[in-house]
């Protein structure tokens, strides 16, 4: 049995992994099967991630994180997770290829899933100009008309980005403000290519082997009115990926896992959840990253009050010693 | 097994006269979720050598054929058989769902 697993390859996972590692816990980390290095593989220039000045790729973040993981010990894998066994002091994790691996302690880092507009078109038109992934598929519009639909850093980037390929972007948002950072904003307002729709959200994607148009909704007045297009970028948000612990862990009304104050101590004891999984509001690669240093730090903890008393009674104790506002640093150096 | 490439110049001899089926991996190098399903398509050709090529066309050195494909999503993967698409999948899958949807040419 090992003491540490780690689900999660994105900035949060692999920070746990980094922390984790340098405390000697030689980590597990199940990186997925197609989605190593979550979401910022699918984006380009990352502007705000403190020290890279210059920025830095989305990738080449990543791939750096994970080679950091790696030189102090971090094992990763690249598959799925398909089944959790959460209970007890064990932790039990199975994997596409049938693998089960144990743990003292579990760090469950999954992030969130792109949302979805939930209209019935969308199976059919994806991957036949709806897309999700603006770096992956902006290439095969150019000269083109697109959409992109939300309000937020991920949809003004996208817009933008886009503009190198397509002759017109138009950014549809149901608000009239939008949520992205000022100078995504501003970069997004200033391109000429791209025009705001604003108070709008789509009510229908048009098309049967391929996309050729939307209709819009009024969110103010109700009106609705088509708009023909080549392609369809969505952008509208993401939600936690919690379903394999739903059930088994505690969650809270956004739907991320639930975690005590400032911890990542989870409803479940020696289970930790770090970065988007357990955050509706930031969702930052930089906050991800401090999650997952929370997340490492706890499940020292945990596990280090195991191993003095072996009995999870004194996790509890030292756990409540945290609560009561006795530095985690002090009680480590102190051991 | 590294599925090998095929280019606008050995398409017609590599896929649309291949006595097998084949699938194509329409991909692109700034294209991460391409990067990582690469490995799990290589698995599946050497598992499956005997009944399925898999060959892979760059769409950024081959863009009249991803044009004649109406490709505008990648990864894109297109099961051919005497010259004809019978299968289009689209988007990188873990591998167990990958072999679901290509069950009839792989089983």
């Amino acid at each position: 049995m090992r003491d540490i697993i780690i689900i999660g390859s994105g900035p949060a996972g692999f920070t746990a992994a980094i922390y984790a590692a340098r405390a000697e816990l030689k980590p597990l980390l199940i990186a997925s099967s197609v989605e190593i290095g979550g979401e910022l593989m699918n984006t380009t220039e990352v502007e705000n991630f403190p020290g890279f000045p210059e920025g830095i790729m989305g990738p080449d973040l990543m791939g750096k994180m994970q080679a950091q993981a790696e030189r102090f010990g971090t094992e990763v894998v690249y598959d799925d997770v398909v089944s959790l066994d959460l209970e007890g002091p064990v932790k039990r994790v199975t994997l596409g290829n049938g693998e089960t691996h144990e743990a003292s302690a579990l760090i469950y880092a999954t992030g969130s899933a792109y949302r979805k507009l939930g209209l019935p078109e969308e199976e059919v038109l994806s991957g036949h100009g709806l897309s999700w992934c603006a770096t992956c598929d902006g290439f095969f519009f150019r000269q083109k008309t697109i959409a992109v639909i939300g309000g937020g850093d991920s949809a003004m980037e996208e817009a933008t980005f886009l503009t190198r390929f397509a002759d017109k972007v138009y950014v549809v948002h149901r608000r009239d403000t939008l949520k992205a950072s000022k100078i995504m904003q501003q970069r997004a307002i200033d391109n000429e290519k791209i025009e705001f729709i604003w108070n709008s959200e789509v009510a229908a994607i048009h098309g049967t082997t391929a996309v050729t148009g939307v209709t819009l909704r009024d969110t103010v007045t109700g009106e609705e009115r088509g708009l023909d297009l080549d392609g369809l970028f969505v952008a509208i948000g993401n939600d936690p990926r919690t379903h394999l612990v739903h059930g088994k862990l505690e969650l809270t009304r956004e739907g991320t896992i639930h975690v005590e104050g400032r911890s990542s101590r989870t409803s479940v004891a020696g289970v930790f959840a770090a970065g988007d999984v357990i955050d509706p509001f930031y969702r930052q690669a930089v906050t991800a990253a401090g999650s997952g240093t929370v997340a490492a730090l706890d499940a020292e903890h945990y596990l280090a009050a195991l191993e003095d008393t072996a009995s999870p009674e004194a996790a509890e104790i030292e756990a409540e010693a945290i609560d009561e506002g006795v530095a985690i640093d002090g009680l480590v150096r102190a051991r | 097994m590294t599925a090998r490439a095929v280019t606008e110049a050995t398409f017609e001899q590599e896929v649309l006269n291949n006595e097998k089926a084949v699938l194509v991996d329409f991909w692109a190098e700034w294209c991460g979720p391409c990067r990582a399903v690469s490995p799990i398509l290589d698995q599946i050709a050497s598992e499956h050598a005997d009944k399925l090529d898999i060959v892979k066309l760059n769409v950024d050195e081959n863009p009249q054929l991803a044009m004649k494909y109406q490709i505008t999503a990648i990864p894109a993967f297109k099961v051919f058989e005497k010259g004809e698409v019978v299968k289009t999948v689209i988007g990188a899958k873990p591998k167990p769902a990958l072999e679901a949807d290509l069950a009839a040419y792989i089983s």
